[in-house]
């Protein structure tokens, strides 16, 4: 009997492939915009863990309620042993030492006057240890333009915008004018090694990367440090691994009173990553129920319009003895038949689609003024939802909407079938 | 079931009377009609457009409802029935003939005359000797892969005598079954029938006021106005 029907369905293209190309339409786009939403949300994810939050960060409490100043004269100091002791504690983990630093940068002439000067802000990192994985998780070696990373404590790389607008080329000196930890004036002078494109126009505006240890020297901050981030085993970011080690940890060494006690927040308590990975969920369920609802209508719609049309064959059916609900029934089977077939076509093509866009979209332009830690290049990413998500609407869309348009059947009496057969 | 027929009654009609609301008020298709059918009768029901022709054929086949009095359909009474009985009676021992043949078309006519046997779940080997069967009646084997629209207007009247009968039903009703026909089709279909009638004893009951039909019938059943105006018996 299902093979019958099943016929018959296929054979009539007004009941099978406008259906099919309504679902595979809808199907698509959510697809596609899954893998968008994932990918470019998702990088944003990543690349703010990488540079900013890591998966944890520990912080002192009076620096992280200041965090937007990046105030050094707040870091924490002694950091060594706290470093010691997350190794000891989280074995599993990498733990790296981070300090946000600011100031005036110079680039002087051949006789040693400006030449061009600029605020520059920048991010000490561990690039000399050899076991340091920071030149990789920063994705540095192959964001160089020109030069090459620092080999010794008071070489810098600039962002390629900045070295054009201090008018240095790798080999230059240039100044920096800060302040140290303790508040006193700071002078230190670096090589620049190279010039560097982050990919993300906040970095590219004036950004510059330099080794721990020479910022160490610079802002007198031995043993001290802003910022340490913590990555997890997996390289991925778990939100729920994160705040329990957060909270363990917090528990265990953060005091409320003491404002330079540490503390470690996750990467959802900082900056406005809550809102990035909340909208990775909100957006897919928005997706999704708008798709549902939409395909519905529409389903439902030529559901009816099929339905009418199809009244006389309800008669036929009923005359010949087959119940309304079995008729009922076979709708529904003819309706989740046809969900199937458009939602793999649709995911296939939403998939086909997402792959032509994993390779990006250049933003550069748009994103000249923003001060969203993101990248310049949006992508796509298709991940294993990809390969199911559209299912959910295609199929429930479609059921709902011959579910709907079907109780028409039973809200007709079998006379009044039997007559529009007569018709 | 089946009791009356042993006796050859299969249709009791008892003061039967159909409305049905129109506007504010109430139209009276049929008024107090009282009749029965034989075993292996072939009779018709004749009479003008509005007459209720129609709406008795329909009562007849369990696809409506008395508003008053009885019916008893092969030992299904009216007051007993409900819509999965009725739906059996029809599956079981009814079939149905209709003025514009309503074959269904993206089916071939194989498929159109083994769509009762499914509903029936007759297993395929039995279900393709019945539909070649019923399609050796019609004189259609040669068209069992032919779709109803690549058939003449005689032919898809064929076709849906073949599904009427493949089951072998106790009673067939013909709603009108030579409206869409010419003289010749109409005959080559009514005697089609005729012959069904007499090799295998089912009954016809037609709704009819063709001329070419009521030269076949062998009763002739009058309705006025929804009224009985005269029943007369035809021997050949």
């Amino acid at each position: 009997m299902l093979l019958f029907y099943l016929k018959g369905l296929f054979r009539d293209r007004s009941r099978s492939l406008m259906p099919v190309i309504v679902v595979a339409i809808g199907v698509t786009l959510v697809v596609l915009m899954q893998c968008w939403i994932t990918g470019v949300l998702g990088d944003m994810i990543v690349f703010n863990a990488r540079f900013a939050t890591g998966h944890v960060k520990v912080m002192s409490r009076a620096y992280n309620d200041n965090i937007s100043q990046k105030p050094n004269d707040l870091a924490m100091i002694g950091t060594d042993e706290l470093m010691e002791s997350l190794k000891q504690e989280y074995p599993d983990m990498e733990w790296v030492e981070r300090i946000q630093f600011g100031g005036l940068v110079d680039s002087p002439d051949v006789n040693g006057e400006t030449k061009a000067q600029g605020p520059g802000g920048g991010m000490a990192v561990d690039l000399l240890s050899e076991n340091s994985n920071e030149v990789e998780r920063l994705n540095l070696e192959s964001s160089l333009v020109r030069g090459n990373l620092p080999k010794t404590p008071f070489e810098v790389i600039l962002s390629e915008q900045f070295a054009e607008k201090l008018e240095v080329v790798p080999g230059d000196n240039i100044t920096l004018i800060s302040s140290t930890m303790y508040g006193a004036m700071s002078i230190t002078n670096f090589m620049v090694s190279g010039t560097i494109k982050f990919g993300a126009a906040m970095l590219d505006r004036g950004g510059m990367i330099a080794d721990i240890s020479g910022i160490r020297q610079a802002l007198d901050m031995q043993d001290a440090t802003g910022e340490i981030l913590g990555y997890l085993p997996s390289g991925e970011y778990d939100d729920f691994e994160a705040a329990f080690i957060a909270s363990t940890f917090n528990e265990k060494y953060s005091d409320t009173q003491d404002e330079f006690s540490p503390v470690m927040l996750s990467l959802r308590e900082q900056n406005t990553m809550t809102m990035y990975l909340d909208m990775i969920d909100y957006f897919k369920s928005i997706i999704i129920g708008i798709f549902l609802v939409a395909m519905s209508i529409v389903l439902w719609n030529s559901g009816l319009l099929g339905g009418l049309r199809r009244y006389g064959e309800m008669g036929l059916r009923i005359a010949i003895g087959e119940e309304k609900n079995h008729i009922y029934r076979s709708l529904i089977t003819e309706s989740v038949f046809i969900g199937i077939a458009g939602s793999l076509v649709g995911t296939l093509f939403g998939l086909l689609l997402a792959s032509l866009l994993t390779k990006g979209i250049d933003i550069t332009s748009m994103a000249q003024n923003s001060t969203m830690m993101m990248q310049s290049v949006m992508k796509a990413k298709i991940t294993t939802d990809a390969y199911y998500i559209g299912f959910i609407p295609g199929l429930i869309a479609t059921v709902l909407g011959t579910a709907l348009a079907g109780i028409g059947i039973y809200k007709r009496k079998t006379a009044q079938l039997f007559k529009e057969l007569q018709a | 079931m089946h009791n009356k027929m042993k006796n050859g009654t299969i249709i009791t009609i008892q003061n039967l009377i159909k409305r049905f609301p129109i506007g504010g008020g109430e139209f009276t298709a049929l008024n107090g009609i009282n009749l029965s059918f034989e075993k292996g009768e072939f009779s018709g029901i004749v009479g003008p457009s509005g007459s209720g022709k129609t709406t008795m054929l329909n009562i007849m086949g369990s696809l409506d409802t008395p508003t008053e009095g009885e019916t008893e359909v092969l030992g299904t009474t009216s007051s007993e029935m409900t819509p999965r009985s009725a739906a059996f009676l029809r599956k079981k021992h009814i079939g149905f003939i209709f003025q514009t043949y309503n074959l269904m078309p993206v089916y071939t006519v194989f498929e159109n005359v083994e769509f009762p046997l499914l509903l029936l779940k007759m297993p395929s080997s039995e279900r393709r000797k019945a539909v070649l069967e019923a399609l050796e009646w019609v004189g259609l084997t040669d068209k069992i892969k032919s779709r109803p629209p690549q058939l003449s207007g005689g032919e898809s009247q064929r076709v849906a005598i073949a599904r009427a009968m493949v089951k072998k039903p106790d009673l067939v009703l013909a709603d009108e079954p030579t409206a869409n026909l010419d003289a010749k089709n109409s005959h080559h279909i009514l005697q089609t029938m005729e012959k069904l009638n007499k090799d295998l004893k089912t009954t016809f009951i037609f709704a009819t006021h063709d001329d070419k039909v009521i030269k076949y019938l062998n009763r002739i059943i009058s309705l006025e106005d929804g009224k009985v105006v005269s029943d007369e018996s035809i021997k050949k």
